[in-house]
């Protein structure tokens, strides 16, 4: 029962309180660029699930039973990467290969994660967190969709504020940091959420 | 670009190719390691470091890389000087390492690396390359130093920890936190725009495979009027 609810605690807390977009500044840049629309928006999000659920399931057994063992942790960012590199591509030519439908819709977005640091940030951080496999699982489904979350939000945002007049100079990145600003402000609401969630 | 002298690549990414206002490349450390000058002085120190060696050496190997697997090879070079980084940190200065926490080991996919490796360093000599990381290092150090002192001094109302008479009685503490630094990097974008008269080249101009947005960023494919 109490791992339940500290499971539950790790899912809504990185999904609400700790969002990786809002609140830890990690996986900005796709938040800003693929963010126009809401359909783009959602399939970067369910490529960012899907590789951020695959990414941990292969680098925490790395990090505890490679790593860990013989004594190679400094090697943690260069193997990280390269194995989110290699698992990027390779989820790319399976889905190619065997769904070639998903592959349509998502494979434009797939490349583009390699240097998203939200998925090398989330892998690191389930090991610094000293997280067990399941809840490191959790975590990183709870990241996922927080991060699924936010980017289709802010799509909505930004399609009322292309219908809006703006200043010359405020157009394009300045209003939509600001407009980022608004809605990272609304999650501030979450705070203290999952505390009582479990009361 | 028209000039092509040294001073010039060394001098560009000050303010017209700045990295973090202009070109809006590593936008995650800029607002994460802002709400402190000496974190935002230590994140774009460690940064630089990382910049002018990875330029160096990929401008040294830009022969012998094939073309084809070019990203793997930039983000394996990348990662190891950024954790020799890492460890030099850890081993002399372990607040700041503490201090920057996951960003540290983020420098690896920072974009402005990645972007620099791929627009000016593969095609580059050595020399220049390394002018370049030093001219984008200074210009990513200041912009992260520019708002972290206004997050910090209104924010915190202090400056490099050192409270500050008056303003430490009337902070807006809003400043320090999330939303903070994504409305003070709104803002000194939009002032940067005003100052350049949006004279400054637009990122189209550089290319920019190495940002992970590439490809669907409205920026890079000019898709902004779809």
């Amino acid at each position: 029962m109490e791992n339940t609810k500290l499971l539950i605690s790790i899912l809504f807390g990185s999904i609400l309180v700790n969002n990786y977009v809002l609140s830890q500044f990690l996986g900005i840049c796709p938040f800003l660029g693929v963010s126009k629309k809401l359909n783009q928006a959602t399939g970067m999000g369910i490529a960012v699930i899907f590789v951020m659920l695959v990414a941990t399931a292969v680098t925490w057994p790395i990090q505890k039973f490679i790593l860990d063992q013989t004594g190679l942790e400094y090697m943690q960012t260069i193997i990280f990467i390269l194995v989110i590199a290699a698992l990027v591509q390779f989820t790319e030519i399976v889905l190619k290969k065997f769904i070639p439908a998903l592959h349509k819709s998502l494979g434009v977005y797939l490349p583009l994660i390699t240097t998203n640091c939200a998925v090398l940030g989330v892998t690191i951080n389930n090991i610094t967190d000293g997280y067990d496999f399941l809840q490191s699982i959790i975590s990183s489904l709870g990241c996922g969709l927080g991060f699924l979350l936010a980017m289709v939000l802010f799509s909505g945002v930004r399609s009322r504020i292309d219908e809006t007049r703006i200043p010359q100079y405020l157009r394009g990145l300045p209003v939509t940091l600001i407009a980022a600003s608004f809605v990272s402000l609304a999650f501030f609401g979450f705070g203290g959420i999952v505390e009582n969630l479990l009361k | 670009m028209q000039k092509n002298s040294n001073l010039s690549v060394l001098v560009k990414g000050l303010l017209l190719e700045n990295p973090v206002f202009v070109l809006v490349l590593g936008t995650c450390p800029t607002l994460a390691t802002t709400q402190t000058v000496i974190g935002a002085f230590a994140m774009g120190l460690a940064a630089m470091a990382v910049l002018i060696c990875s330029n160096v050496v990929i401008s040294l190997l830009r022969k012998v890389i094939p073309d084809t697997v070019r990203i793997p090879c930039y983000i394996v070079i990348i990662a190891g000087f950024v954790t020799i980084v890492q460890m030099f940190m850890h081993a002399y200065l372990p607040e700041l390492y503490d201090l920057l926490g996951v960003y540290l080991a983020l420098i690896t996919v920072n974009c402005i690396i990645l972007g620099r490796a791929e627009m000016f360093a593969s095609k580059n000599s050595v020399a220049r390359s390394a002018l370049d990381g030093v001219g984008m290092g200074l210009g990513f150090t200041l912009a992260l130093l520019s708002m972290a002192v206004i997050r910090e001094v209104f924010g915190a109302g202090s400056f490099a920890g050192i409270a500050i008479p008056f303003i430490k009685d009337h902070t807006i503490d809003i400043l320090t936190q999330a939303p903070g630094g994504l409305l003070v990097y709104g803002l000194l974008i939009f002032a940067v725009t005003a100052l350049t008269h949006g004279k400054a080249p637009k990122k189209k101009s550089f290319g920019c495979e190495g940002c992970p947005s590439a490809g669907n960023c409205m920026s890079c494919t000019g898709k902004e009027e779809n």
